[in-house]
């Protein structure tokens, strides 16, 4: 019963996205026809207003709708998740990703651990995005609010079709079987549990961005109203996307037992992607508020931020390249998406192309100047994201003509590294400069401080590693000089006057500087030893020895393991045991290895336990200095953000009640 | 000129559509191919693995005669399924060599037994480097070599009933 309450929550859901489509198709085409009417001198104004009382009436119908729309999906998750949390085996999902035997929170994390029930959680969170804005939106201009809506659920439309028609969760098996055959070990983590849902609210949660890019096309209003309606929904996708992306980056630190943190692998560009270009957002959207210019290049950036998710989702589900994330692989599912991305991009960049054109063009500014700066940040930006979509589909261009290949850590490192470093750099120098226009010479003056910070970095690195490569060295200097530059915004400021959201630029841009530096190091001064080692022998790595003092079997809830117990000391420090594990999963059968970290001050001590060879065992050691520098600065960033939208938030809470008092 | 440049995104967009449908189009294809097929064997020289049978070489390769390399192992099950498919290419007239993979005398002894012996020679090569330079990616595969020996074909996986007549066609031309 359960799972068919499920299925017609969702197949509700989709009626209530069609008739919030038609509903806002029907409203648009009517103030249009109303404005038609009108003529004479006062055509444009009463014209307005006509679309203004259509648009009202139409809002106070379709708020509702997009609310039940977004109250029935979730239903419709909650129904799923109680099917794993009960191990129903009649239905297929369950059967294929679940077992009895496993804890409760990875049979409720199983529920996303699927083809068909991520899929289920990316819709759900896109109809949330579209109920929460039909609550909570009050700024933008009533047209574009209604055109919006119909966006939001016009592309939830489409994702139901493709749930209902393609990737049931819901589907029940003839005959159920007695257990189910288990999750991915893998995922049986608990960082892995709430990874999906953290990246997915920001990943699909950008989709707010692109409704309101598609609604002001469609209703030719743009400007610096529209951009601070839509500033705080894409500081909040960013958010998660930010969280979502460091918590997955350190999940596959530990959990892989491979010690890299980033692999450059098709599924992590896919999160990458969206990320860079609401970063890319972030910053033009706060020129449109604040000075009234890159309209049209907003516009774009809103629009290309989610078709990167999209885009993401499809190279994830069609399975069309191979990647670690080993995915069901279905051409005709990768079809039906496909076929949504031509609609929906498509449609958008049509439109896009079409209208654009019409809209008035913002004020301009001087090349050297707040915006400027803000321009090249957005340049750079969105050359790093065309790396990065290139490298990701460039084994399928070469594969179209014949040739296997597969690019990584070589490609992106020698093509996007430079350019990130350029974009940190230049990071230091624009927050310092003013908006509209600023001379060169004060500028200059300004990054002073940190520029000779970022020299004398360079040169002590220099003499105390010569033998350091130019990026890292590079990462290290600049991470330095923008630590110092980020909080120079502060200087001479009244700090209980300083608004929040600039001391959410200043922290985030911080972040930045630290997950730098915590990349530069670790790629610079990261050791490691692999040995096959008796036990008692002691090995060396970095300022550690470690000995392997004995292996002994350990049984977990579904899994049982080898034990490796190591004696870490440095020095003559004090001793530490560590015990990384090599665990063996029954449903399914498979091996992972559990590594067992320590985290010290400068650094952390990296251990993996793996196959024995007679008396030997094979160890890997690593030592990698400063290398959680990398997920700290990622929280920065994100903590940042989070100043940044409470800062804004409050100071449109102030000014709307000082328009209401007035 | 402008109004151009605001339909460059559409028509990246479309660009972006025709090289990920193509991909889709394309059947798709999780084996490894190996680089090396059209190329000349690289030169190695694999000691022999049980007693009493000879192990491989370069040298054996430019003898004029064309040659199927098996790669297998006592310890994988496609290899024990193909073994009889072996044993008929054998009879129709097929030089087999092998090349066993990790693994020890004792093992290759007791499949051999098992599963009956359709090989010439078989070749050591217990840490799969030979392996490696042939561009093989797992167990079992099966190579064409031509009498001067040249990689002529690879295939993948267990060899089928149906696969048989193909082999000893690709034989029949790489004896011109």
């Amino acid at each position: 019963m359960i799972a068919e309450a499920g299925l017609a929550a969702l197949w509700f859901a989709a009626a209530l996205a069609l008739l919030q489509v038609v509903l806002t198709a029907l409203g648009l085409w009517r103030a249009r026809s109303a404005a038609a009417t009108i003529d004479g001198a006062v055509a444009q104004d009463r014209a307005a207003t006509a679309a203004q009382r259509m648009a009202s009436e139409i809002l106070a119908a379709v708020r509702p709708v997009a609310v039940a729309q977004g109250v029935l999906v979730i239903l419709a998750m909650l129904l799923l998740i109680a099917v794993f949390a009960r191990t129903d085996t009649s239905v297929r999902l369950v059967v294929e990703d679940s077992s009895a035997a496993k804890p409760l929170i990875y049979k409720i994390a199983g529920a996303w651990g699927n083809h068909e029930g991520s899929m289920l959680l990316w819709v759900t969170i896109l109809g949330l995005a579209g109920a929460a804005v039909a609550l909570f939106e009050r700024r933008l201009a009533r047209p574009t609010l209604v055109a919006t809506l119909g966006a939001q659920a016009a592309i939830a439309l489409g994702f139901y079709a493709f749930l209902l028609f393609s990737s049931n969760p819901f589907a029940r098996l003839a005959i159920p079987p007695a257990d189910g055959e288990g999750l991915n070990p893998l995922l049986q983590d608990p960082g892995l549990a709430f990874h999906p849902p953290t990246l997915y609210i920001g990943y699909v949660g950008i989709s707010v961005a692109f409704s309101f890019a598609v609604g002001a096309m469609l209703t030719r209003d743009v400007g610096p109203a529209f951009a601070r309606a839509m500033r705080p929904w894409v500081l909040a996708a960013w958010i998660f996307l930010t969280i979502g992306i460091t918590a997955g980056s350190y999940w596959a630190y530990y959990e892989l037992g491979w010690g890299g943190w980033w692999f450059w692998d098709p599924v992590e560009n896919a999160s990458l992607m969206p990320w860079l270009a609401a970063t890319a957002l972030l910053h033009s959207v706060t020129v449109l508020a604040t000075r009234d210019g890159l309209r049209a290049w907003t516009i774009m950036l809103a629009v290309v931020a989610f078709s990167m998710s999209m885009v993401g989702t499809f190279l994830v589900r069609s399975g069309i390249l191979t990647s670690v994330h080993a995915f069901a692989i279905d051409p005709k599912r990768g079809s039906f998406i496909l076929a949504l991305l031509v609609i929906y991009i498509g449609g958008a960049l049509a439109l896009f192309g079409a209208r654009v054109g019409t809209i008035r063009q913002g004020n301009t500014f001087e090349p050297v100047s707040r915006e400027g700066a803000l321009v090249v940040n957005n340049l750079l930006l969105s050359v790093i994201l065309g790396i990065v979509l290139i490298g990701t589909l460039y084994p399928l261009v070469a594969a179209a003509f014949g040739t296997e290949l597969s690019v990584g850590h070589p490609f992106f490192d020698s093509t996007a590294g430079p350019i990130a470093l350029a974009l940190v750099a230049l990071m230091a120098v624009g927050p310092l400069l003013r908006w509209r226009r600023d001379s060169a010479a004060a500028g200059l003056r300004r990054v002073a401080i940190p520029a000779a910070v970022t020299v004398i970095v360079l040169i002590v690195t220099l003499v105390l590693a010569p033998g350091i490569h130019v990026l890292p060295l590079l990462g290290l200097a600049l991470a330095a000089g923008v630590a110092v530059a980020s909080v120079a915004p502060l200087w001479g400021r009244d700090l209980r006057r300083t608004p929040l959201f600039t001391y959410g630029m200043v922290v985030a841009h911080l972040g930045i500087a630290v997950s730098l530096a915590g990349m530069a190091s670790e790629s610079a001064f990261n050791k490691e030893t692999l040995v096959a080692t008796r036990i008692g022998e002691p090995q060396h790595v970095g300022p550690y020895t470690v000995t392997l003092t004995g292996v002994r079997p350990v049984i977990g809830v579904n899994w049982s393991a080898i034990e490796g117990v190591l004696v870490a000391r440095r020095g003559d420090g004090a001793p530490y045991v560590m015990r990384p594990q090599s665990r063996f999963f029954s449903t399914p059968p498979q091996i992972t290895n559990e590594s067992a970290i320590k985290t010290v001050l400068d650094g952390q001590l990296y251990t993996v336990l793996g196959n024995r060879h007679g008396d030997r065992w094979q160890l890997r050691l690593w030592w990698k200095p400063f290398v959680t520098l990398i997920w700290a600065g990622g929280a920065l960033v994100a903590i940042g953000g989070a100043l940044a939208l409470l800062g804004r938030l409050r100071r449109e809470r102030r000014a709307a009640r000082k328009e209401t008092e007035a | 000129m402008k109004r151009l440049l605001l339909w460059l995104p559409l028509i990246a967009f479309a660009l972006l559509f025709v090289v990920v449908s193509s991909g889709l189009l394309k059947p798709n294809d999780h084996l490894v191919h190996s680089q090396m097929v059209g190329k000349q064997l690289p030169r190695f020289d694999l000691p022999a693995m049980v007693p009493g049978m000879p192990g491989i070489d370069t040298a054996r390769f430019a003898d004029g005669k064309p040659r199927l390399i098996n790669v297998f192992a006592s310890w994988c099950i496609p290899c024990m399924a193909e073994s009889p498919q072996l044993m008929v290419l054998k009879q129709q007239g097929a030089e087999i060599d092998a090349v066993a993979v990790r693994d020890t005398p004792q093992n290759i002894a007791g499949f051999l037994r098992r599963f009956g012996n359709p090989y010439t020679r078989i070749g050591d090569d217990r840490q799969s480097a030979f392996q490696l330079a042939l561009g093989s990616s797992g167990v079992p595969e099966t190579y064409v070599i031509d009498g001067k020996g040249r990689i002529v074909e690879q295939h993948i996986g267990d060899v089928r009933a149906e696969d048989v007549p193909e082999l000893l066609a690709a034989l029949k031309k790489a004896a011109g």
